[in-house]
């Protein structure tokens, strides 16, 4: 919180004062753009050491030195297969809960938002609850559940964990999406003979899209990144990719973690600039 | 309340083929009842305007005929056929809503061809009535545009053609000029009568604005509190309205409390504004004895010093305030048993009493209508749009 505390300074000096002369000015403005190029540097230098080790060769089996440029690991990124196995082992959690997780948190959305109904507060108090509940107590808490209904742990109770705490995420995303929504072009739309089906389709969905495309891009980052929840219910047999790294990090670290992080940075930066691009498209369009 | 019973609807006229007829319909929601056994009938080819202020039930009536709102009670018929029950994307009945409710997702030819597209309509014939429709309203040039792009009053012909291109039995409107400012409404007024005339598709239009109602209706049904007050031509709602709401609502009116004193033949004596009145026009359906109201129109009001007409019924009053409005002269009076009188004289250059002038205040027979119920039965804050 202290960054931007004393960035403010800087331009409050310039509004107190009187008119600097310009050659300090130039000074004092070159000195606020070196500060912001630290502050950027120092969120994104872990993230950018990922990526540039990517391309190492490391001497021994930690890649954590530079030792020599190298494609290698990106023209094989998968040749661990210990490590593609957990990577593809979170991509189909991922993607399972993320598919649950939209479909049922986009419709708990449209519902408490679109209809009025007995125990809707309710509903949206027990929304709002797994969000803020410690992910150490929501891990301990499933495992205890687990284990209680002497539930084999693997596969399927991961994927239960996380679309757990993926759908809150997305009903609370689509809800914000969707406040606002013009209902009586719903109205509109059946009133000229379209079908409650076709209505949604032609109609409801296409405008609450990017709402919807933007939670399930969510709960899939969620999903993947997700270590402590999936530790307490992943038992002996499944391992995702944080997991496989976390347990590795004693023996080994090979520059393949950083090759596949980097792709899943990639994908994630790539929807995203999309994203944006479309956004500005449209407001162009627009205005 | 002791309003008089609501008139009923005259009775269809001969050229027209009755299109929706609401049959005894009532809608309560909870304790509160919207509408209060609404009984009328809707002509081909007519535009026919529900007229009332807010809460008075006409959106509500408007909303069980489009088919999103299910009577309570009673039945409507669309063509002869029982809907009341039949879901709005079923009925062949289409709306313009209040905020036009475009697409905004989709191009202004999109957002027209919506409708014939949810009816599986061939596609050479979407693209046929799309552009024909385009054409009506005068915005082929905007066809790709989004709705977004367009002026308040190029929305409001997008909804109108995109409500029109399924050729329903009748149109229904849902105070669709109230979002546009005051010279592009009266342009829609006359614009909207233009693509009637030419679609010759049944209108249903809802308005509080009186002269809305005046200028572009058929006929009127004047609404308040959940009840059909009157129905007519803007002819009759104005010159014979059926109770004193209706005498409030619509334009100015003169309403003083009268009392019946004799009934003979077709002849009413009234005492009214201190003096006795024989009226011959009179359907209040007042006993003698009874307590009702008698109005007047301003514009109605001779207001002398030297009477014209000898003949003619008149009562001494003291003018109390005088302003010259341009074509007119609106006069206040105070007439003898102390009830204020307003009259709309023609602004000549002379001889027009001032203020404090004792003045013969008159009006042709013809001109006053004995109501029943008191003169509080009027809307409270008046409806001085037209002011």
């Amino acid at each position: 919180m202290t960054e931007p505390l004393l960035a403010e300074r800087f331009v409050l000096e310039e509004v107190v004062h009187e008119p600097l002369p310009p050659e300090k000015r130039r000074f004092r403005s070159r000195l606020l753009g070196l500060w912001a190029v630290l502050v950027y540097a120092w969120l994104f230098a872990p993230i950018v050491v990922v990526v540039i080790f990517s391309f190492n060769d490391p001497a021994g089996k930690f890649n954590t030195a530079w030792n020599e440029f190298t494609l290698d690991n990106w023209a094989d990124p998968f040749q661990r297969q210990d490590y593609t196995e957990a990577f593809l082992t979170s991509l189909k959690v991922a993607a399972v809960a993320c598919l649950v997780a939209t479909v049922f948190g986009g419709l708990m959305a449209l519902a408490t938002s679109r209809y009025e109904f007995r125990g809707k507060g309710l509903v949206n108090i027990i929304l709002v609850l797994p969000l803020t509940t410690r992910e150490i107590v929501m891990g301990s808490s499933l495992f205890t559940l687990f284990f209680a209904r002497n539930a084999s742990l693997g596969f399927t109770t991961v994927v239960i964990a996380h679309i757990l705490f993926c759908l809150s995420f997305v009903a609370l995303t689509v809800q914000a999406r969707v406040r606002g929504f013009d209902w009586s072009l719903e109205d509109a739309a059946m009133d000229l003979g379209s079908s409650p089906w076709r209505t949604f389709r032609t109609v409801t969905f296409p405008l609450i899209l990017p709402g919807i495309a933007a939670a399930g891009l969510l709960s899939f980052a969620l999903s993947i990144d997700d270590y402590i929840i999936t530790s307490f219910v992943a038992g002996d047999g499944t391992t995702t990719f944080p997991m496989r790294i976390f347990n590795a990090n004693k023996t080994e670290l090979p520059p393949q973690i950083n090759v596949l992080a980097s792709m899943i940075l990639l994908v994630t930066v790539g929807l995203m600039g999309i994203g944006a691009w479309r956004t500005l498209k449209r407001n162009a369009a627009a205005s | 309340m002791t309003v008089a019973e609501p008139i009923d609807a005259p009775s269809a006229p001969d050229q027209g083929r009755a299109v929706i007829e609401i049959d005894d319909v009532s809608k309560v929601f909870g304790d509160y009842v919207a509408v209060d056994h609404a009984d009328f009938t809707i002509t081909e080819g007519e535009f026919f305007s529900m007229l009332g202020p807010s809460g008075c039930g006409k959106t509500t009536t408007l909303r069980m005929i489009a088919g999103f709102e299910t009577p309570s009670s009673g039945a409507i018929r669309l063509e002869g056929q029982d809907v009341s029950r039949v879901p709005p994307h079923k009925r062949d009945v289409n709306t313009v809503f209040q905020q036009y409710a475009l697409f905004p997702h989709m191009s202004v030819w999109d957002n027209v061809a919506y409708g014939p597209r949810a009816k599986k309509v061939a596609k050479d014939e979407v693209a046929r009535r799309v552009d024909e429709l385009l054409e009506v309203v005068r915005l082929s040039d905007f066809a790709q545009r989004r709705p977004s792009q367009l002026s308040g009053g190029q929305q409001q012909r997008v909804a109108l053609a995109r409500a029109l291109v399924n050729y329903p039995k009748a149109l229904l409107l849902d105070e669709p000029l109230g979002a546009l400012d005051l010279k592009l409404r009266q342009n829609m007024q006359l614009e909207l009568k233009r693509i009637q005339r030419e679609v010759g598709i049944t209108f249903i239009f809802v308005t509080h604005d009186q002269e809305e109602a005046l200028t572009m209706s058929d006929r009127i049904a004047v609404m308040n509190q959940g009840r059909v007050e009157q129905i007519g031509s803007p002819r009759e709602i104005y010159d014979r309205p059926a109770t004193v709401f209706v005498a409030g609502f619509i334009g100015q009116a003169n309403l003083w409390p009268a009392t019946v004193t004799a009934r003979q033949g077709t002849t009413t004596t009234i005492d009214v504004a201190g003096r006795t009145l024989d009226v011959t026009d009179d359907d209040s359906g007042l006993a003698v004895g009874d307590a009702g109201t008698f109005m007047v129109r301003p514009e109605r009001m001779h207001v002398e010093l030297e009477l014209s007409d000898p003949d003619r019924w008149t009562v001494f009053a003291t003018v109390t305030d005088a302003v010259f409005q341009g074509p007119v002269v609106r006069y206040e009076l105070a007439l003898p048993d102390g009830a204020a009188a307003v009259a709309h004289v023609p602004a000549r250059r002379d001889g027009l009493p001032l203020p404090g002038d004792t003045v013969h205040a008159s009006w042709s027979d013809e001109s006053g209508v004995l109501l029943a119920g008191s003169p509080a039965l009027a809307p409270a804050t008046g409806n001085d749009d037209a002011d």
